[in-house]
């Protein structure tokens, strides 16, 4: 009878443990959701989303989030250009031509890669990146989307090509022989057998390399400059949502004030915005593990 | 004609594995060069200071230490527990669907946004401060979805007989667990758990968004000091324009870079030492 009882106190225990993760979604959602409604009591919801002018530490204060959201944008697009391409094809190398003794060398690599902090990716790109390519563009200012752009890229990429390269070794073997039965050489197999088939789940990777870029921070907060900006040019300084959420919690802004919101109601659009390629995301990802399994 | 183009691609694809690997090369070089002039025992002795050549990095290391060990006693428990319930008692309830969807969507949430949350539940409304309390408690939340994962992952590997065998011989649930089922997983729980703080222990911006300051000239004496961390020291030295602070960064980087080759050494180590005694 006692060790009922103590059964199902140790299993009601075990479940409040497993339970503490919805109570993060709903801490983070509340905490997000209290500031936003605070900051948009004085701010209306149309000039935060659609203003052109982000100052809200001037004397005039201006709540444009598009310069913040324009930036995070345009230093995610460039580290997709690098990681997307990259990531397919190393994928593709390693799934469908690599010898299993290059594949054993080569993946911790990628691992290795992946498990740099990003402060040291950030250093690589302001004092590496950078002033290589001001050789190539002397026009390039010192902070700008460029650089960290692709030294983001380079960080995604290991993500890109490990996901990837698992929805790819998840299609059937037999697809690929009937593929070669048919005169397909390994690069026709490759591109036009295996990667349609796998479709769904490289998808799935690269939505998920995509919300992974837009939550970056420190690459973009070291290197990108913190000048909010409306621009496409790569070559000039900007800030991100999340380089400006840094900025201010390095100052001393007081709390409760409106200025001090403003990271919670920019938190908030970043939360959405990640949640939202997350879910995408995990249904492709489950879609593709019904047809294959 | 086609062969051709398939080695040509072939050649392209393995190309663009190299550049990767060459990036990384790149990295190396560039910190190694630009930091191992300044690695010396006074840099790793000396406090924070205003003059680069006087600096050092006791400090940061110390608070590093100090908020890692607290959050692994936080995650290590609290992540062991879930994934149990998740993995032995709740395998087909509702509930237990929707807190692995949540745990999968949570892994993917910005760190930054946990600093978010962290400042506005433990910073402020539980009052910890911007302490080493409230930034492990922090990273632990941020680790959490990473040990569940892997600690389900090593509890798969527990073969079933050994549960029957358990239950044979008259044992409880709980007792299986405890006695049988988590001593056999523990080499692969504790390898999750090193991997997950490995990454802890490099995350920046979550512990800058609850106030961790940047310049603490001393070490954490209790879990209630303020405190700094190595990768938000670096940070700090990166953002000044003088060259000799960004020589201070490469070093810094250095140690945090050994810090995380000796935590990866000891999750080798371990899961080695363990899997020969599960032999013998």
């Amino acid at each position: 009878m006692r060790t009922r009882r103590l059964e199902w106190i140790i299993e009601r225990a075990l479940l409040l443990c497993a339970a503490l993760s919805v109570a993060t979604t709903a801490g983070i959602i509340l905490v997000l959701s209290v500031e936003t409604f605070e900051f948009l009591r004085e701010v209306p919801v149309l000039e935060f989303l659609t203003g052109t002018e982000w100052t809200p530490l001037f004397a005039t204060p201006r709540f444009g989030v598009l310069p913040l959201v324009g930036g995070t944008l345009l230093v995610s697009a460039i580290a997709m250009v690098v990681a997307l391409p990259m990531g397919l094809l190393s994928a593709v190398y390693l799934s469908e031509y690599a010898p299993d003794r290059l594949r054993r060398v080569v993946k911790p690599v990628l691992e290795v890669l992946a498990g740099v902090p990003t402060v040291v990716y950030g250093y690589f790109a302001l004092m590496f990146v950078t002033p290589l390519l001001q050789r190539v563009f002397p026009q390039m200012s010192g902070f700008n989307a460029l650089s960290p752009g692709i030294v983001m890229g380079i960080m995604i990429l290991p993500l890109v090509s490990s996901l990837s390269e698992d929805a790819m070794r998840a299609v059937p073997q037999g697809l690929r022989e009937g593929a070669y039965a048919l005169g397909a050489t390994r690069m026709q197999t490759a591109l036009q057998v295996v990667v349609p088939a796998a479709f769904s789940g490289i998808t799935a990777a690269f939505i998920l390399a995509v919300s992974r870029a837009v939550g970056e921070t420190m690459i973009v907060a070291i290197a990108a400059g913190q000048q909010p900006r409306l621009t496409a040019n790569p070559f000039v300084p900007l800030e991100t949502m999340t380089a400006y959420i840094v900025q201010v919690s390095l100052g001393d802004t007081p709390q409760g004030t409106l200025e001090y919101r403003t990271i919670f109601a920019v938190g908030m659009l970043l939360f959405l915005m990640t949640f939202g390629l997350n879910l995408v995301s995990t249904w492709l990802r489950e879609r593709f593990r019904e047809v294959y399994s | 004609m086609k062969h051709r183009a398939d080695l040509v691609f072939r050649t392209v694809a393995l190309g663009t594995l190299v550049l990767a690997l060459v990036a990384l090369a790149a990295l190396v070089y560039d910190i190694v060069s630009g930091g191992l002039g300044r690695l010396d025992w006074a840099f790793l002795t000396n406090m924070a200071s205003r003059r680069p050549e006087d600096a050092g990095i006791y400090h940061a290391l110390a608070g590093s230490i100090w908020v890692i060990v607290l959050t692994a006693a936080l995650a290590l428990p609290l992540g062991v527990a879930a994934a149990v319930y998740l993995e032995e008692y709740g395998t087909r309830s509702r509930i237990a669907r929707l807190i692995e969807i949540n745990i999968a969507n949570l892994a993917a949430v910005p760190s930054i946004i946990y600093g978010l949350l962290g400042l506005g539940v433990f910073v402020r409304f539980m009052g910890m401060g911007r302490s080493v309390l409230a930034g492990a408690c922090t990273l632990a939340l941020l680790a959490l979805p990473v040990v569940i994962l892997s600690t389900r992952e090593a509890l798969r590997t527990v073969p079933g007989s050994i549960r029957e065998g358990s239950y044979a011989l008259g044992a409880t649930k709980w007792q299986t667990i405890w006695y049988q089922v988590l001593p056999m997983a523990l080499p692969g729980i504790l390898t999750g758990l090193i991997l997950s703080l490995s990454r802890a222990i490099g995350e920046t911006a979550p512990l800058i968004t609850i106030g961790a300051l940047t310049y603490i000239p001393f070490a954490p004496d209790s879990v209630w000091s303020p405190f700094t961390v190595l990768p938000i020291q670096i940070f700090n030295w990166v953002s000044r324009p003088q060259a000799a602070f960004k020589e201070n960064a490469a070093a810094g980087i250095l140690v945090l870079m050994l810090l995380l080759l000796f935590m990866n050494a000891i999750a080798v180590f371990l899961r080695d030492r363990f899997q020969r005694q599960g032999r013998s």
